[in-house]
C-alpha cells in the first residue's frame, strides 16, 4: 500500500475487485463509429447502430428471434451433428475445435434452421450462426439447409436464408465443397416447381457460400455494408497487386454491379420480405 | 525428350542423363554399349515404377500441376473427332480459360467443355492459367443448356486452380456465374460425365462439374482450396502445403475410398505427361463405358437418380 492509500480513510478506498463499477457488457463500442452505446438500446434496435447506422453482426438464434413471428416455430434437423470423416488435424484437431465451437455458441454446428411465420405467412428461415468456425459449411449446414428445402417444397412455403459465412470448411475438405452442389440442386427444385427462395446475404459471405445458394434467390437482398464475394479481398490484393477500389465488394458495390437486388436496413426486413413474399405466393397483403 | 522431371524424380532424371550421355558417345565408338544402354533403361524402369508406387500427395499434386501434363485440348484432339469449338458468352465476351465445343465420339455427338491452361509464358497469359472469369463459366452454361436442347450428352474435363480472384470477376459476378451452373447442371435433361484431368481447385473446378459421374485421372487431385492456401490459413505458413495435401485427401483413390468419385483412369507409368496417347486411349474407353450405362438410363430416371446423389453428399450424425 502506498502512503496515499495509507491516508486515504477506509470508506473511499476500494480494493482491486471491486474497483470496475459497471458491470461487462452493458456498454458497447460501435465498430463502424467508436461510439459508446448503451446495449439495451441496441439490443432494441437489432443491433444496428443509432448514430452510423452501422450493422453489428447478429448471431443465428437472435436472427431468427427477431426476424419470424414468436410462434409457431419449430427447428428443422436440430439434432444432425458434424463428424470428421477425415481425421483432420492442423495445428489442432477438427474434433477439438467442433467442440470448442460448440462450446462457445451452444450450436452443433453453424446453421440453424426454422420452420415458423413471418407476419403470418408460413415459411422456412435459415441463418448461419458466423462464431461457430466462421460460420463455414460442411455436411451438417448443407443437409440441413436441403431438409428446409425439402419442407419448403412440400408444403410449398417460401425458404429464407440469412448467411454469413467464410465459405466451405476446410477440415471437410471435398465433402464442403459438394455441399455447393446439393445445397445449389434443392434450389433448382424450388425454382421449377415455383417455390420461392429469398437470399439474404450479412457480413460477410463469402466463398463457397457466395458461390453456391447465397446467390440463388429469386431475390437476392443485403444488409448495407455486408461484405460479399467470392475470393477474399487479400487473396486478390495478392493477385493483382493494387490497390482495391473503395466499397470494393460491399452491398452497395453489388447493388451497383446488378448483383443483388436490393439493400435493405435490418430493422425493415420483416415488412419488406414479407411484402415481397405475399405478393410471390399471391397471398393477401400482411 | 525433356520430362521436366520434379524434385522427388531426381533420381530418375539422373539415370535418364546418364543413358543420354552413353547414346551420344555410342555413335562414335566402336564398342557396343547397347546392353549398358538396356540395363540402365531396365533399371530407370524400376526405380520409376518403385517411386511412383509411393507417391505422398503432395508428389501427387505436383504431378497433377505438372507443366508438360496434357491439358482438354490435348485430349480433344486424341479422344473426339470433328470437335468444332464454339465461342463467347454471348454477353459479355468469350474467356480463353474454358473451351467448348460440339464433338463426335467415335460416333456419337457430344458437347465437350474443359478448363483450358498454357504450355508457355504467352499461352499462359492468354489462357489466365486457367483460371476462368464469369464469363467463362456463362460460356460454359450456354454451351450446356444447348447440349440438353439437341440431346447431347456433356463432357466436361477439369482442370484449374480455382476460379479467377479478380476485381473484374467480381464485378462481373463470380459468386453468382458459379452457383448458377451448380443450379442448372444438376437438373439439365442429358448426361453428364465429368473428369478431373489434373488440379481441381474448389468452386471454379465444380463449377463445370456436376454431373451423373465423375472420373479422376489417377494423379490428379480435387480439392476444397489449394494445399498452399489451406496451410497458410490453418498452419499460418503456406510451407506446410504438403502436410495440408495429406489432411485434405486431395487425391483420386482417397477420394475414391471416401466414396465421392466413381472411377480412377489408369495413368501410364510416370504420369500422364510421360504418354499423352495412351492416358487418352484410357480416358476414351471409360467416357465410353459411362455414356453407355447412362444412355440406358430415360431422362427423368437420369435427373431423379442425379438429384439422389447429389443430395447424399455429406456425413453427419444424429439423425
Amino acid at each position: 500500500m502506498s502512503w496515499f492509500e495509507k491516508l486515504m480513510p477506509s470508506r473511499i478506498r476500494t480494493d482491486g475487485a471491486n474497483k470496475r463499477g459497471v458491470p461487462e457488457g452493458l456498454w458497447s463500442k460501435c465498430p463502424g463509429c467508436s461510439a459508446i452505446l448503451y446495449r439495451a438500446e441496441m439490443e432494441r434496435n437489432l443491433d444496428v447502430c443509432p448514430k452510423c447506422n452501422h450493422h453489428n453482426r447478429i448471431g443465428a438464434r437472435r436472427r431468427l428471434d427477431t426476424f419470424l413471428d414468436p410462434d409457431p416455430r419449430e427447428e428443422i434437423a436440430g439434432l444432425l451433428e458434424p463428424v470428421d470423416p477425415l481425421k483432420f488435424k492442423d495445428s489442432k484437431k477438427y474434433r477439438d475445435r467442433l467442440s470448442q465451437a460448440q462450446k462457445l455458441t451452444g450450436e452443433k454446428d453453424a446453421l440453424v434452421v426454422m420452420r415458423g411465420q413471418l407476419k403470418g405467412l408460413d415459411l422456412v428461415a435459415a441463418a448461419f450462426e458466423f462464431s461457430f468456425l466462421g460460420g463455414s459449411m460442411g455436411s451438417v449446414v448443407g443437409e440441413r439447409f436441403v431438409r428446409g428445402a425439402a419442407i419448403a417444397l412440400q408444403q410449398r412455403i417460401p425458404m429464407v436464408c440469412f448467411s454469413a459465412s467464410g465459405g466451405a470448411r476446410m477440415q471437410e475438405s471435398l465433402f464442403s465443397l459438394l455441399q455447393m452442389a446439393k445445397t445449389s440442386a434443392a434450389l433448382g427444385k424450388m425454382a421449377q416447381q415455383g417455390v420461392p427462395f429469398v437470399s439474404v446475404l450479412t457480413d460477410p459471405t463469402m466463398g463457397g457460400v457466395s458461390a453456391s445458394f447465397a446467390m440463388l434467390g429469386d431475390v437476392n437482398i443485403a444488409e448495407p455494408n455486408a461484405l460479399v464475394g467470392f475470393a477474399g479481398p487479400r487473396v486478390i490484393e495478392q493477385t493483382v497487386r493494387e490497390k482495391l477500389p473503395e466499397g470494393f465488394q460491399r452491398s452497395e458495390f453489388l447493388l451497383e454491379h446488378g448483383v443483388v437486388d436490393l439493400i435493405l436496413d435490418r430493422r425493415d426486413l420483416r415488412d419488406r420480405v414479407a411484402a415481397l413474399l405475399s405478393v410471390l405466393t399471391h397471398q393477401p397483403r400482411p | 525428350m525433356d520430362l521436366n522431371f520434379l524434385e522427388f524424380e531426381r533420381p530418375i532424371a539422373e539415370l535418364e542423363a546418364k543413358i543420354e550421355e552413353l547414346r551420344l558417345v555410342g555413335d562414335d565408338a566402336e564398342i557396343n554399349i547397347q546392353d549398358e544402354i538396356t540395363r540402365l533403361q531396365n533399371k530407370s524402369r524400376s526405380l520409376t515404377e518403385s517411386i511412383f508406387s509411393s507417391l505422398t500427395p503432395w508428389q501427387i499434386s505436383q504431378l497433377a500441376r505438372h507443366p508438360q501434363r496434357p491439358y482438354t485440348l490435348d485430349y480433344m484432339q486424341r479422344i473426339f473427332t470433328d470437335f468444332q469449338e464454339l465461342h463467347g458468352d454471348r454477353a459479355f465476351a468469350d474467356d480463353h480459360a474454358i473451351v467448348g465445343g460440339v464433338a463426335r465420339l467415335d460416333d456419337r455427338p457430344v458437347m465437350v467443355i474443359g478448363h483450358q491452361k498454357g504450355r508457355d509464358t504467352k499461352d499462359k497469359l492468354f489462357r489466365n492459367f486457367g483460371m476462368p472469369r464469369p464469363e467463362g463459366y456463362r460460356k460454359a452454361l450456354r454451351l450446356m443448356r444447348m447440349a440438353e436442347r439437341f440431346r447431347l450428352p456433356i463432357l466436361t474435363f477439369i482442370d484449374t486452380p480455382g476460379a479467377y480472384p479478380g476485381v473484374d470477376a467480381e464485378q462481373r459476378g463470380q459468386s453468382e456465374a458459379i452457383a448458377r451452373n451448380l443450379m442448372v447442371m444438376s437438373g439439365l435433361a442429358t448426361p453428364i460425365v465429368c473428369t478431373v484431368i489434373g488440379e481441381g481447385g474448389s468452386g471454379g473446378a465444380l463449377a463445370i462439374g456436376v454431373g451423373d459421374r465423375l472420373l479422376m485421372l489417377q494423379y490428379s487431385t480435387y480439392s476444397v482450396i489449394s494445399p498452399e492456401g489451406c496451410a497458410s490459413i490453418l498452419w499460418k505458413s503456406a510451407e506446410k502445403a504438403p502436410l495440408a495435401a495429406e489432411a485434405m485427401g486431395i487425391t483420386s483413390q482417397r477420394l475414391r475410398d471416401l466414396g465421392l468419385v466413381d472411377e480412377i483412369v489408369a495413368e501410364p507409368l510416370g504420369g500422364a505427361h510421360r504418354d499423352f496417347d495412351a492416358t487418352a486411349s484410357s480416358l476414351k474407353h471409360m467416357l465410353l463405358g459411362a455414356l453407355q450405362q447412362l444412355e440406358a438410363d430415360q431422362p427423368e430416371q437420369l435427373l431423379q437418380a442425379r438429384y439422389q446423389r447429389l443430395l447424399s453428399y455429406g456425413q453427419f450424425s444424429g439423425d
